[in-house]
């Protein structure tokens, strides 16, 4: 009983440290433009083009109502891209089986004091620093 | 077809289908500076005229997309639009309800009735402050904290709800006093330290409020 009584807790504190560990390698200083090589070929291949991927995991992470995390991952089962959101702090590869590439915090405090409840601008803004390098491991590493 | 007749009974009162009052923003009954320094007045600007807006306006047009959906008689489009109605109408139903729990002249404690039903069902006026804040503290994620009145049982509740989930639509808790956890009530301000923002909303709880709604659900 106790134990479970403990899952929250384990879900949300293990979640947020999960996500936030992988957040952190998603985003650089030299980041933004588009990715290249195998991972743009993917992008291509399960969204139609690079900017139409953009649009749908920047509504998807805009779309979160309360917190959340939008995420591009890996379906191994499918051997596809996905794009989902998650809400509050839920691990994705905990929750969905989808392996996590790229994620959006859009949890108020990732942009409020800057962009206010305007979400969209914050989300309009962190394509620049999006690090496709980091991206394009963890999708070599998983699609083995 | 079953929904003419039925919303031409239903609503008398009004003429074609599809034509319906809009839910509107409603005004706080003090300025957005008055409650500080417990929540200042450039939270209390974005909270109810960016915030609070955009849940009514987003109401709006989800029910007038519910009315064509059920004008149609689509059972998928009513089901997809069920969120948003949810996500939307909460937020409007617990922030008209949050703006009239604040006052600048509130804080202290209630009286009468309220008082004795609280010392009753929590122990004492500390130990039920004391429950309240702990609840909507340990929210993870964004949500309320309230107390609200269980009618079947007649007593009061403390329960907290996700994201914008109204309580009486989702619980059957009459509301009577909600603290909003979402991080733009506090995060301006406060930043991440929800506990303090908590310890401060005390100063501001409209007790007269919180009474007059539990008087008019313990009937």
């Amino acid at each position: 009983t106790a134990q479970i009584a403990l899952q929250p807790a384990l879900k949300f504190n293990g979640g947020g440290h999960i996500n936030h560990t992988i957040f952190w390698t998603n985003l650089s200083p030299n980041g933004g433009g588009e990715p290249k090589g195998e991972l743009l070929d993917a992008i291509k291949r399960d969204f139609g083009s690079f900017d139409k991927f953009k649009e749908k995991l920047t509504a998807v992470s805009a779309g979160v109502q309360g917190s959340g995390w939008g995420w591009l991952g890996f379906n191994k089962d499918q051997g596809r891209l996905q794009i989902v959101a998650c809400p509050n702090q839920d691990p994705l590869q905990g929750t969905t089986g989808l392996i996590p590439l790229l994620g959006i915090d859009v949890w108020e405090h990732a942009y409020y004091l800057q962009y206010k409840n305007v979400r969209p601008d914050y989300l309009k803004a962190i394509w620049n620093v999006i690090n496709w390098e980091n991206v394009s491991e963890r999708y070599m590493a998983c699609k083995k | 077809m079953l929904c003419r007749a039925a919303c031409r009974k239903l609503v008398p009162a009004l003429g074609s289908l599809g034509s319906r009052q809009k839910h509107s923003l409603p005004d706080l009954q003090y300025d957005y500076g008055a409650l500080e320094p417990y929540i200042n007045a450039q939270i209390m600007q974005l909270h109810h005229s960016k915030h609070h807006a955009a849940y009514v306006n987003n109401l709006n047009v989800t029910e007038e997309k519910y009315q064509e959906a059920l004008a149609k008689g689509d059972v998928t489009a009513q089901i997809a639009l069920q969120p948003a109605l949810k996500f939307n109408g909460g937020g409007h139903i617990n922030h008209t309800i949050f703006w009239t729990n604040l006052s600048p002249n509130g804080g202290g404690e209630p009286k009468g009735e309220l008082l004795d039903a609280i010392k009753r069902d929590f122990g004492s006026f500390d130990k039920f402050k004391e429950k309240l804040t702990a609840v909507s503290a340990g929210v993870q994620g964004s949500g309320w904290g309230w107390l609200g009145f269980n009618k079947d049982q007649g007593r009061l509740q403390i329960v907290a709800c996700p994201n914008q989930d109204p309580l009486q639509g989702t619980t059957g808790l009459i509301p009577l006093l909600g603290i909003d956890v979402w991080e733009h009530a506090y995060y301006l301000q406060y930043k991440n330290v929800r506990p303090d923002y908590l310890k401060a909303i005390w100063n501001v709880i409209n007790w007269e409020n919180v009474s007059e709604r539990y008087m008019a659900c313990k009937k």
